[in-house]
């Protein structure tokens, strides 16, 4: 399948370039940027007169809940809504059931996930077994079966000595410890931000101080470690203060945070909704607003979905009962958007968030659109607006804080290894 | 979007105080004020609320709060059903919003709600049909408006007025609806300097944003107040990591009445039951001349009898 893509602009933020050009596709590979190749005939030419050609997102945190959650969404529903989403590579959290623990279950999900269309699933795999935070897991044979980093997801861990173990052990093998840093004591019967709002409403607390000391803690054994250290899901303002220091210091380390948290703050649980009921909660507007700006300073290196759908049940109950979560891989790339217009950051800049970047914290191709590289494509009409509904979602979870709210922004076409994976309807 | 007022600014639910504007606060008052001869009464009834269905929805166990709402509907002339879903269908597994729908399918006209977490009157008055009310008997932490309004009704049946009052709430806050209900009604109401006192493990985070000033030290906190409320202090949190001891408690921020004496001399004393007496008051103050205890729970009947008559939509009849 050879496939012409006429006239978009071509962000493509690895190599710097945003300009109108052609891109040109074959056996699976970029194999023109700009230039036809010689004797280049194409099956299919996409005309993307005045939309975005830029490389398919990377998102690092999507839970396609299986094994175990079918009830909630199956691999199918998730990888298609993934692919409308503009998404060609994900990370999967290993909190399934049971946990992704063991080399046969990472073997079984990559293999259901190859057969079916939409993203190159990669596995994150437990990082204690069952998620139990006592015994590693074998983490050589699990990276041999497909895992790329090992974590323990939302599962808590109480105790640092096996902590210490893991980054120690992982260090072992040069091995990434992806970690959210939340200490299990301070964050104890809380469900949203301790602070004015959760007083008001009498919702339990967790403070900031849960991220901050469980963040020092993985810090300083990263440090003695050597441990490659990837800190998921930041949530305040001192955390990041924490995390640039510790770059500044020469530390290899990587962060993220959840695309909801660049836009929502606890402001928004005044009417109780469950829906943003969220892990780590909704902060406060300082945190928000530090957020946005270390976006821009690059201080955090991506932004993912948390893609965590969960069925109407368990949202239809009274806040602090609510399963935590939020259903986000097709609103990854419009809430992306959002944040570079409200804070008049370049598209480059934007997209260098959710593609090369996420791409590089994975350690897996795609995330540009230089020749030779795998046609992982996204192409979007920047400008094109719609509402957040139950129909317009493809997400088996519609349990999203955003719904009925408008997004700007909109994925047209998903190229995933050189095939079209999604198309919009016209 | 106000779930508790109409488009033209009439109660429709009472979730809250928080956000009530005063006009309505005074009028469930002054309403509450009209009711108050009815216990007195032969025949302690009006007809208001002929016809009407009242269901008790109880999600947490209580007698007292449950027992004042059902003697003020009746007195209204109402028909009450008690349900205590802490020992029913929801130990059977039957989600709380079809506990809801079967009851509205039984023609409900108002509901009575008191649940373990923040937020479930909320919930389900989001939930329910146009004709039906919902009122929040308590709900987690967050908020016991009821018995907010009838300590307002309190202080201003012994205060006379707000505007020149300092107001003491001394306790467990962190962990009291009751509180929060009454801090938000006192500073709406123009109370000009509501104070909280309690040990920093019983305050929660940014309660001052709330409107009141904090004191760590109950002697201190007391000196020039025209009202003192009192907090339950639950049994399940005298010892441990929030406090100590019972005894420790007692004698920092217990009301005993030579703490008592560095109030103005005319100052009332409350406490929205039930009392632990030793814990968080003496019982010389309890049953002394400036407790006003009793008469809180008398006007609470005609305060609730004021709510649920406004919520029908007869409150001038």
């Amino acid at each position: 399948m050879k496939i012409l893509i006429k006239n978009g602009r071509v962000i493509d933020p690895m190599n710097a370039r945003d300009e109108v050009a052609d891109i040109y596709v074959a056996a699976g590979k970029i194999v023109g940027n700009g230039h036809a190749p010689a004797d280049f005939h194409a099956n299919r030419t996409i005309d993307a007169s005045g939309l975005v050609v830029c490389p398919g997102l990377v998102d690092l945190s999507v839970r396609l809940r299986e094994p175990g959650f079918e009830y909630r969404a199956t691999l199918e529903s998730e990888m298609l809504a993934a692919a409308a989403g503009g998404i060609t590579s994900l990370a999967c959290p290993p909190d399934t059931d049971p946990p992704l623990d063991e080399p046969g279950l990472v073997e079984m999900l990559k293999f259901r996930a190859r057969n079916l269309p939409g993203p190159r699933v990669y596995p994150i795999g437990a990082m204690t077994q069952k998620l139990e935070g006592q015994m590693l897991t074998e983490m050589a044979e699990l990276t041999e079966a497909g895992c790329r980093a090992f974590t323990q997801a939302d599962a808590p861990m109480t105790d640092t000595q096996v902590l210490l173990r893991a980054m120690e052990y992982a260090a072992t093998f040069g091995f990434s410890l992806w970690l959210r840093p939340q200490d299990v004591s301070l964050a104890k019967g809380g469900v949203a931000h301790d602070g004015a709002v959760a007083t008001r409403l009498g919702l339990p607390g967790i403070p900031a101080l849960a991220e901050t000391v469980a963040l020092a803690t993985i810090l300083q054994l990263a440090r003695e470690t050597g441990a490659r250290v990837h800190i998921a899901r930041l949530s305040t303002r001192d955390g990041i203060a924490m995390v640039r220091a510790a770059k500044a210091q020469g530390l290899a380390v990587t962060c993220d945070v959840a695309s909801t948290h660049v836009h929502l703050s606890e402001n928004d649980l005044i009417s109780f909704d469950s829906h943003l009921h969220l892990v780590p909660p909704l902060r406060s507007l300082r945190d928000r607003d530090a957020i946005r700006e270390a976006l821009r300073d690059g201080s955090i290196d991506a932004l993912c979905s948390d893609h965590t759908p969960v069925d109407e049940d368990v949202k239809q109950v009274p806040f602090g009962e609510s399963a935590p979560g939020a259903s986000g891989v097709e609103l990854l790339l419009p809430l992306t958007l959002k944040w570079a217009r409200e804070m008049g950051v370049p598209l480059m800049q934007a997209i260098d968030l959710i593609s090369w970047k996420p791409a590089q914290i994975l350690g897996v191709p795609g995330g540009n659109l230089a020749v030779g590289s795998c046609a992982d494509i996204c192409i979007f009409d920047e400008t094109a607006e719609w509402v957040v509904t139950q129909k317009t979602l493809a997400s088996q979870g519609d349990n999203t804080p955003f719904l009925n709210h408008s997004m700007q922004g909109r994925v047209r076409y998903t190229l995933i290894d050189g095939h079209i994976d999604f198309e919009a309807p016209r | 979007m106000n779930l508790q007022l109409t488009e033209d600014g009439r109660l429709r639910h009472l979730l809250t105080l928080d956000g009530l504007p005063r006009a309505i606060l005074t009028q469930i008052l002054d309403t509450a004020e009209s009711f108050m001869d009815v216990g007195e009464r032969e025949v302690k009834k009006v007809p208001l609320l002929r016809g009407k269905s009242i269901f008790n929805l109880f999600f947490e166990p209580s007698t007292r709060t449950r027992t004042t709402f059902e003697i003020a509907a009746k007195r209204l002339s109402a028909d009450v059903v008690n349900l205590n879903i802490a020992t029913s269908s929801q130990t059977k597994g039957e989600a709380i919003l079809d506990t809801v729908d079967n009851l509205a399918a039984m023609h409900a006209d108002m509901f009575i709600v008191r649940h373990a977490q923040s937020g479930a009157a909320h919930f389900i008055a989001r939930h329910v049909a146009p004709h039906i009310s919902v009122v929040n008997a308590g709900d987690g932490r967050h908020a016991h408006p009821t018995q907010g309004l009838l300590d307002m009704f309190t202080i201003r049946r012994f205060k006379g007025e707000f505007h020149n009052l300092t107001v003491a709430i001394v306790g467990d806050v962190l962990h009291s609806r009751v509180a929060r209900s009454q801090i938000h009604a006192l500073t709406t109401l123009g109370v000009p300097e509501v104070r909280v006192i309690g040990p920093k493990t019983l305050l929660p985070t940014g309660v001052e944003q709330m409107g009141v000033k904090v004191f760590h030290d109950m002697e201190a906190g007391l000196a020039g107040c025209d009202v003192i409320i009192m907090l339950r202090l639950q049994n399940e949190r005298m010892k441990g990591a929030l406090l100590p001891s019972a005894q420790e408690y007692f004698k920092f921020f217990g009301l005993t009445p030579e703490k008592l004496a560095l109030a103005r001399p005319d100052a009332i004393v409350m406490h929205p039951g039930p009392m632990n007496r030793g814990v968080e008051i003496d019982s010389e103050v309890a049953d002394g001349p400036q407790s006003v205890i009793l008469p809180q729970v008398t006007y609470g009947i005609a305060v609730r009898m004021a709510v649920m008559a406004l919520l029908a939509g007869t409150g001038n009849a």
